[in-house]
């Protein structure tokens, strides 16, 4: 279980260096390490579904940020930071830290599965029945397209939308310039 | 002056961005057929999405890169003859629409929303087709996925500012 914590750091090795790095081409390879990094991790906990979803994400999310961004949208964050603002945010990510501290001893142990050890636990119906009653092997699929069906449907209602806009605001065909009278 | 500068710097380090024409002949022998073995995959992951690891989401998402391998390597003209915009389009709505309608017809046959009314009618569980509902529902969302992935690529290879964009 070493290996789980040396990925654990090397991951946000890799994200402090993506949010503190002046070069866009490393910023982007450095979240690309987070994700691998993150897929990883997935894996080692055992859940390959959530593994193979991250690492493929990643791989489109990367090719996206390469070509479609880095190429013609050279941002730079030129200004220096003012004092105030420094202490502001210091002060904000201390109470944020303390507030994350304080929830962090009310949970569970790190691997312990808490919500299962009640005896009318719904996980124990997905595991003794998710065969017979959804018809799917894998366990996971019995869960995201059978008991929690909705879940999937509204994430599917959330993509169509979300890529109708995409596609309408990105388009090519049908836009006017600002100045230019309705046709 | 400042900021043109910091342009000029970066124009140096950007990176070599592949024309509309494509890449090299090397990359475009080794891509013509590594696409072939992307989607077979993918078929593969949605097929088997309800008896191992995989799914509808993940093998959309691998469909669509393997268009996006095509793309890179071939050019952005080269793809959209492969898989037209319209029929990209289309097959986006019809995935969502199958999963609709796949989930409503669970209330006549079914007896509840998206019921698997289906389950054991085509074979045994833990078969391919034995799982009623799901294959069909993971086929809707991958093609619901994948073309709607491939769709916001290709918009965001067309659209640029002014007239310094390299990808026209």
């Amino acid at each position: 279980m070493i290996i789980f914590y040396i990925l654990i750091v090397f991951v946000i090795i890799a994200a402090l260096i993506a949010v503190e790095t002046k070069n866009l081409l490393s910023a982007v390879i450095c979240v690309g390490a987070i994700g691998f990094g993150g897929s990883l991790l997935f894996l080692l906990l055992r859940a390959p579904d959530i593994a193979i979803t991250q690492i493929v994400v990643e791989v489109l999310g990367l090719i996206i940020l390469i070509r479609a961004t880095i190429a013609r949208d050279m941002t730079f964050i030129s200004d220096d930071i003012e004092f105030f603002k420094v202490i502001f945010t210091m002060v904000i990510i201390m109470i944020i830290g303390i507030a994350g501290i304080m929830v962090f001893e009310t949970l569970p142990d790190f691997g312990i599965p808490a919500f299962t050890q009640a005896d009318d636990a719904a996980s124990h119906t997905y595991i003794s029945d998710g065969l017979k009653e959804t018809g799917a092997g894998n366990i996971v699929a019995s869960v995201i397209l059978g008991f929690r069906g909705y879940d999937t449907l509204g994430e599917a209602t959330v993509l169509f939308t979300a890529i109708t806009g995409a596609t309408v605001i990105l388009r090519r065909k049908g836009k006017k310039k600002l100045n230019e009278p309705d046709s | 002056m400042k900021k043109e500068k910091q342009n000029s710097d970066t124009q140096q380090t950007s990176l070599p961005v592949p024309s509309s024409q494509g890449m090299t002949i090397v990359v475009k022998t080794v891509s013509s057929w590594l696409k072939v073995l992307i989607f077979l995959f993918g078929i593969y992951i949605i097929l088997s999405g309800d008896l191992g690891p995989g799914g509808g989401f993940a093998g959309g998402v691998i469909l669509a890169l393997s268009y996006v391998l095509l793309m890179l390597a071939f050019g952005r003209e080269f793809a959209e003859k492969n898989l037209p915009r319209t029929l990209a389009a289309r097959l986006y709505y019809c995935g969502a629409l199958t999963f609709a309608i796949i989930a409503i017809l669970g209330i006549p046959f079914g007896g509840a929303f998206l019921s698997n009314f289906l389950i054991g009618k085509f074979g045994e569980p833990l078969t391919i087709l034995g799982g009623g509902t799901l294959p069909l529902s993971n086929i809707a969302i991958a093609f619901n996925v994948g073309a709607s992935l491939y769709l916001v690529i290709l918009s965001l290879s067309v659209c640029c500012k002014g007239k310094e964009c390299k990808f026209e």
